[in-house]
């Protein structure tokens, strides 16, 4: 047998529900109007991830760990002049294309972990949506754009070991 | 409504406004609800605005709505029983509509006076199991199937006590006729205060409760929406729905909400009229002609207070089990309301 229905809790149910839509009425609601109004998201959302091409060295690394494989990634290698004077020309790989599919991504953020060169950064800003699904494929010069939106790393926490 | 006009309408006339009216006194009350209780009320009790773009304060947005499932592809199923799929909703919207006919106005603002009207009423309010449970049946699906039966077993389950809770008020006022229903809370009176009439939730609260309560689980709403449980049942019996099909069970929902209500606010509340001493009337041919413009107000106005007393209910409380709502039924609401009808009877015949 279920046990009795509580009438005094019933009744408390229904009044939770009538205070909260006079509070609503009162104090206005928790949510906002979101194309009107805008809430800044936390500074470590998860929105968009920004590419710093000059730090970027195509190791494929972030493409390789890719869960569902959206980051497209071609080079080559070319000579740079050397570091010291007399020295050897290096030999660098040449970005050509670095496109990461957000129809495609998941927002794990493991290329941005995986990355030994700091090259990719997560960006707060959410609104790039496209009527186009085509149009979801970010190329480098979009991805270099995000760059302005990462926000300045925050502090670390105290006794935290800096890598 | 029709008699006292000067000109004499013509048969086809009549017919007309009567379905003119049913239109409005269906489709006017649901679309009322569907904005005022299932948009703003319930985005107030969860602490957010509801919709607010389309038209001011998003009083549009139904129009909104309706137009897009208009657009939408009537989609139905290849093993589907697609002439029993396509007739089901439109049955269940066919019910309300035969409801809404006997149910009175004003003191001639009715589409039929008819002798038996509870009994009517509370016959063809039932009438739409059958379209639950075809609809069910013939979407060759077996969450629809499931949705269908719980919906029939329910609603089997629940039309009992309705009744039972009727009968209570049909002693009291001695008619079966909606309108004698009206006139006898009108013109009784309750410890001698005169001036209130004698609405029978006054005299019948169990009655009263034990209505709502089945209202509720007939209309399929939480806590009594096993049938169309989302988290079980994907949408139960409307789960192969789309499109304008799903529009007329959406539309078929909220204008049974209204049209029961109508129905509890003429047995209980005292339907349109105010108490009859107010302007000394003593029976129904002396009421004043206006009354038949502010009788549907009156009546408006007490649906609004019973149904929103009906959504307040449904946005409070999570659903019950399939086993506790057929318990609750045949346990505790058909006891209760067999020992109000006894007490009714006996206070009857005894004062």
């Amino acid at each position: 047998m279920p046990s009795k229905p509580k009438v005094p809790g019933l009744v408390k149910g229904l009044g939770v529900t009538m205070g909260i839509m006079f509070r609503t009425f009162k104090d206005g609601a928790n949510t906002v109007q979101y194309p009107h109004v805008k809430e800044t998201p936390p500074i470590r959302s998860r929105g968009v991830i920004a590419l710093h091409e000059e730090n970027c060295t195509a190791c494929m690394l972030c493409s390789r760990s890719c869960p569902d494989w959206c980051i497209y990634i071609e080079a080559h290698k070319q000579l740079a002049p050397p570091r010291r004077a007399g020295g050897k020309p290096r030999q660098v790989n040449d970005l050509d294309r670095f496109d990461i599919d957000y129809a495609l991504c998941m927002y794990c953020g493991i290329c941005v972990e995986v990355c030994p060169f700091d090259a990719l950064f997560w960006s707060p800003e959410y609104e790039y949506s496209e009527p186009r699904i085509a149009d979801l494929l970010h190329d480098k010069t979009k991805l270099g754009e995000w760059m302005e939106t990462v926000p300045e790393a925050p502090e670390l926490e105290a006794g935290a070991q800096k890598k | 409504m029709i008699v006292q006009l000067a000109v004499e309408i013509p048969y086809w006339g009549q017919s007309l406004l009567r379905v003119l009216g049913g239109l409005v006194a269906v489709l006017l009350p649901a679309g009322t609800i569907v904005y005022v209780f299932l948009f703003k009320m319930m985005s107030f009790m969860q602490s957010r605005l509801g919709p607010m773009e389309a038209g001011p304060y998003g009083s549009m947005q139904l129009l909104a709505e309706v137009s897009k499932w208009l657009q939408k592809e009537d989609i139905i199923p290849e093993n589907a029983d697609a002439k029993i799929f396509k007739i089901a909703p439109v049955i269940v919207l066919a019910s309300t509509f035969l409801l809404v006919v006997v149910v009175p106005f004003g003191p001639d603002a009715w589409m039929t006076n008819f002798q038996a009207g509870v009994f009517y009423a509370l016959a063809i309010g039932s009438v739409s199991v059958i379209g639950i449970l075809i609809a069910g049946y013939s979407s060759a699906n077996k969450y629809s199937y499931l949705g269908g039966l719980r919906a029939a077993g329910q609603l089997i389950a629940y039309e009992l006590p309705m009744v039972l809770a009727v009968v209570g008020v049909v002693i009291q006022a001695g008619s079966m006729n909606l309108q004698q229903i009206v006139v006898a809370q009108n013109t009784q009176e309750i410890f001698g205060l005169d001036w209130i009439g004698l609405p029978f939730v006054l005299t019948q609260p169990v009655g009263f409760l034990i209505f709502m309560i089945a209202v509720q689980a007939e209309l399929t709403q939480a806590p009594f929406d096993m049938p169309i449980a989302e988290s079980e049942l994907v949408s139960g019996y409307m789960t192969e729905y789309s499109g304008f099909r799903f529009l007329i069970f959406f539309i078929g929902e909220f204008a049974t909400a209204g049209v029961f209500a109508f129905i509890a606010s003429i047995l209980f509340l005292g339907g349109w009229g105010v108490p009859f001493s107010w302007f000394g009337w003593d029976t129904i041919d002396s009421v004043d002609n206006w009354m038949n413009v502010v009788g549907p107000l009156i009546m408006l106005s007490k649906m609004m207070l019973l149904v929103g007393i009906i959504m307040w209910v449904r946005f409070s409380y999570p659903r019950f089990r399939e086993d506790q709502l057929q318990r609750f039924a045949w346990k505790v609401l058909i006891p209760v309301a067999l020992a109000n009808i006894a007490i009714t009877a006996v206070l009857k015949v005894a004062v």
